[in-house]
């Protein structure tokens, strides 16, 4: 809708919806008073979602004219919840606009394959379970979670991530809803599950993005195919060095009671307020299901026996034939920066401040950013 | 996952178990249904139909239909749980089972204290509890607090269909007697649940609503009711948390103590006839340990001490319900000295 006295526009902010289950957001705060000036890409308010408070940016330069949303409020996705227009529009154009706005019906791209939910290939004779977004010719994504973690990790990078694209968000084996069945457990027996995905899933090529364990992964998958792997984005990934917190791993494992899990899963991000209850509810409901604990003791007892990484592909990563990114937060406390900062000279490297081992959830949009323009170059 | 019934969460947590576990039996009043009658086997499944389904599957050797003899059949569960079996028994109404109190008392809560921890009894008694479904006095009754009150026993009575599968697989793997309690107005209610086997660990409370300013407990049914009261009055400004104990014994005090201590202020919503219930025993518990921290008296929510009434004006009247739980929340929230 534009103003009719200068032919500016005037925009509405709406609930966002980010990831599967997303229906409603709840208003943490707003960044911006009514009246001020915002620039497109600023960020406007924060909202809490099922894993992580997290920020909406400014959609359009402008004046924020009303806040229509009030901090504390729950609404559905699609909302209004607050108009940016220029100075030069008049109260009763914001009125009017207020007062006509309708809520689009969920019917916008992808709310389809949204509401159909995960789906789920054989691959090594295993059950893994899938969530894809988006179509188009543009070459595929795969997400690749981390330890303990899960599809839904990538709920606000993949919706970014899948213009033109298919974007498909696998849970490995033992995690999510794939067999919790883990085989060996093991670094090659990962990437064999990840790229036995890609087989099942008709993807001759791709760009892979992992976090954490599912970055050390994505490399062995792009050693194994080269042929098949188009850039490589690793976030906060395991196997660059042998440090790891152990004692995230151990708790993690131990984690039965919700204390112990908000305990552990505080200490993946740099500022533990921002987990939502739902999402330390999750990781319970996860960890309750027959097989998890056997699953996450296997794979730790391979990747990090006695505390150390031991799958040490540094150099690996650092001499692929394709183009490799490394996104890190400052304040990891379970990997160190420093994995990072050793590639700085052989690797583009983006560090983060103010972040933890989440980057794709704490600073979602800047970490999708960096995603997309490193794929389209 | 997929949304599941209450019914079809206990149902497929039988047969998980029974697939998993060749020691796991059923046995109940028509569990299978049709003993002895012509016409196709599997006629009943219980006789709200919890069961139906597991007797093809897994045959009148696992299934058992045994005769309207609630004293016999539970004494067979408990003994058959003292030889190796896994015994689920269903006791159609736990009103009857007044008629099994030496079984379940004297026995099967007593064989593991009394045989110096050599004897096991894991026994799992399935009830149906509550009123609501206008079946009058003796089939409409909580009847928890009883056995809550007998140490050896595990008492558990689940809020929802996720609830209900997790904690039926504890109390099928857990190797003392439990009374697995199921209210008939929860068999319809659906949700998401995961369609792999889980466990719901017992003595750890699920606290469902987060809030500074009242702490609700809340059993069973009652659940549901407080988080919808605690939402709605989350709109006017009042915080409340909300506690779904899960197991009344073992019971988290820990979990209801912290947040009482936090807030002050104490709702208990309790079912069960108000003399010696659950509500009681919580909120003498939360006296005695949080005194100071306590800014209001505790109100507790339960039906009046009568029997459930059978006309269903009366019945409605008597049941605690939304209206009941927001009265209180808002007198202990409104409280000044």
């Amino acid at each position: 809708m534009t103003d009719p006295s200068t032919g500016s526009p005037i925009t509405a902010l709406t609930m966002p919806k980010w990831g599967l289950v997303m229906s409603e957001g709840k208003i943490v705060a707003w960044k911006k008073r009514e009246g001020e000036s915002v620039a497109a890409g600023e960020e406007i308010l924060e909202i809490e979602t099922t894993k992580i408070t997290n920020v909406v940016e400014t959609p359009q330069s402008g004046t924020l004219r009303r806040i229509v949303a009030p901090e504390g409020a729950t609404l559905p996705v699609g909302a209004l919840l607050a108009v940016i227009a220029q100075r030069s529009a008049s109260d009763p154009e914001i009125d009017a606009f207020v007062a006509g706005f309708k809520a689009p019906e969920v019917a916008e791209e992808g709310a389809a394959a949204a509401e159909a939910g995960p789906r789920a290939i054989e691959a090594g004779g295993r059950r893994l379970s899938y969530f894809e977004l988006g179509q188009g010719a543009g070459t595929p994504l795969l997400f690749l979670h981390g330890f303990g973690a899960d599809l839904n990790s990538w709920m606000f990078l993949q919706p970014a991530l899948a213009e033109g694209r298919r974007a498909i968000a696998l849970d490995l084996p033992g995690h999510g809803g794939s067999s919790k069945e883990v085989g060996a457990g093991d670094a090659a027996s990962l990437a064999e599950a990840a790229e036995g995905a890609l087989e099942a899933l008709g993807i001759e090529s791709v760009h892979l993005v992992g976090h954490s364990l599912g970055g050390a992964v994505a490399v062995l998958v792009a050693r194994r195919r080269p042929d098949k792997v188009r850039s490589l984005n690793l976030i906060a990934s395991a196997g660059l060095g042998p440090e790891i917190n152990a004692a995230f791993i151990d708790g993690f494992i131990r984690a039965s009671r919700r204390r112990e899990a908000q305990e552990a899963l505080s200490l993946l991000v740099h500022d533990p307020a921002l987990l939502s209850r739902r999402m330390v509810e999750d990781v319970l409901r996860y960890k309750r299901l027959d097989g998890v604990s056997a699953a996450l003791e296997k794979i730790a007892a391979e990747w990090f026996p006695n505390g150390v990484q031991r799958v040490g592909i540094a150099e690996v990563a650092a001499n692929l034939p394709m183009p490799v990114q490394i996104i890190w937060g400052r304040e990891d406390r379970i990997i160190p920066v420093s994995h990072a900062e050793r590639l700085a000279s052989r690797l583009p490297v983006h560090i983060l401040e103010g972040v933890g081992h989440l980057p794709h959830m704490e600073k979602a949009q800047e970490v999708a950013a960096l995603l997309k323009a490193f794929i389209a170059a | 996952m997929s949304k599941k019934s209450f019914r079809a969460a206990v149902n497929e947590a039988l047969a998980q178990e029974m697939r998993r576990d060749p020691t796991v039996i059923v046995m109940g009043e028509d569990n299978a249904g049709g003993m002895g009658a012509p016409g196709a086997d599997d006629a009943w499944g219980g006789v709200l139909g919890v069961t139906k389904g597991l007797m093809p599957e897994f045959g009148r050797e696992r299934v058992l239909d045994t005769p309207i003899s609630e004293s016999a059949f539970i004494g067979a569960a408990v003994g058959a749980a003292a030889c190796g079996l896994r015994p689920v028994a269903e006791l159609m109404f736990v009103d009857f089972l007044g008629v099994c109190f030496d079984q379940i008392f004297n026995q099967a809560a007593k064989f593991r204290y009394m045989f110096g921890g050599k004897a096991t009894t894991p026994v799992v008694i399935r009830t149906m509890y509550g009123a609501g479904l206008r079946a009058a006095s003796q089939h409409s009754q909580c009847l928890y607090p009883i056995f809550t009150h007998i140490p050896g026993l595990k008492v558990v009575i689940p809020s929802s269909p996720y609830e209900a599968k997790g904690l039926l697989i504890e109390a099928i793997r857990d190797d003392d007697p439990v009374i697995f309690f199921e209210h008939k107005l929860l068999y319809d209610e659906e949700e998401e649940v995961p369609d792999e086997p889980y466990r719901i660990p017992f003595g750890e409370a699920n606290v469902t609503r987060e809030g500074g300013d009242v702490t609700i407990v809340a059993l069973g049914r009652m659940v549901k009711l407080a988080g919808e009261v605690a939402d709605k009055l989350l709109k006017e400004g009042i915080a409340a948390t909300v506690i779904d104990p899960r197991t009344t014994s073992p019971l988290d005090t820990a979990s209801i103590l912290d947040s009482v201590r936090e807030t002050g202020r104490l709702v208990v919503v309790d079912e069960a006839s108000p003399r010696c219930n659950l509500a009681t025993d919580i909120a003498a518990f939360a006296t005695e340990n949080a005194f100071g921290a306590l800014k209001a008296p505790i109100r507790m929510v339960s039906p009046p001490h009568t029997p459930v009434p059978f006309a269903p004006e009366l019945e409605d009247l008597y049941m605690p319900g939304a209206k009941e739980i927001e009265a209180a929340v808002r007198a202990v929230a409104d409280y000044a000295h």
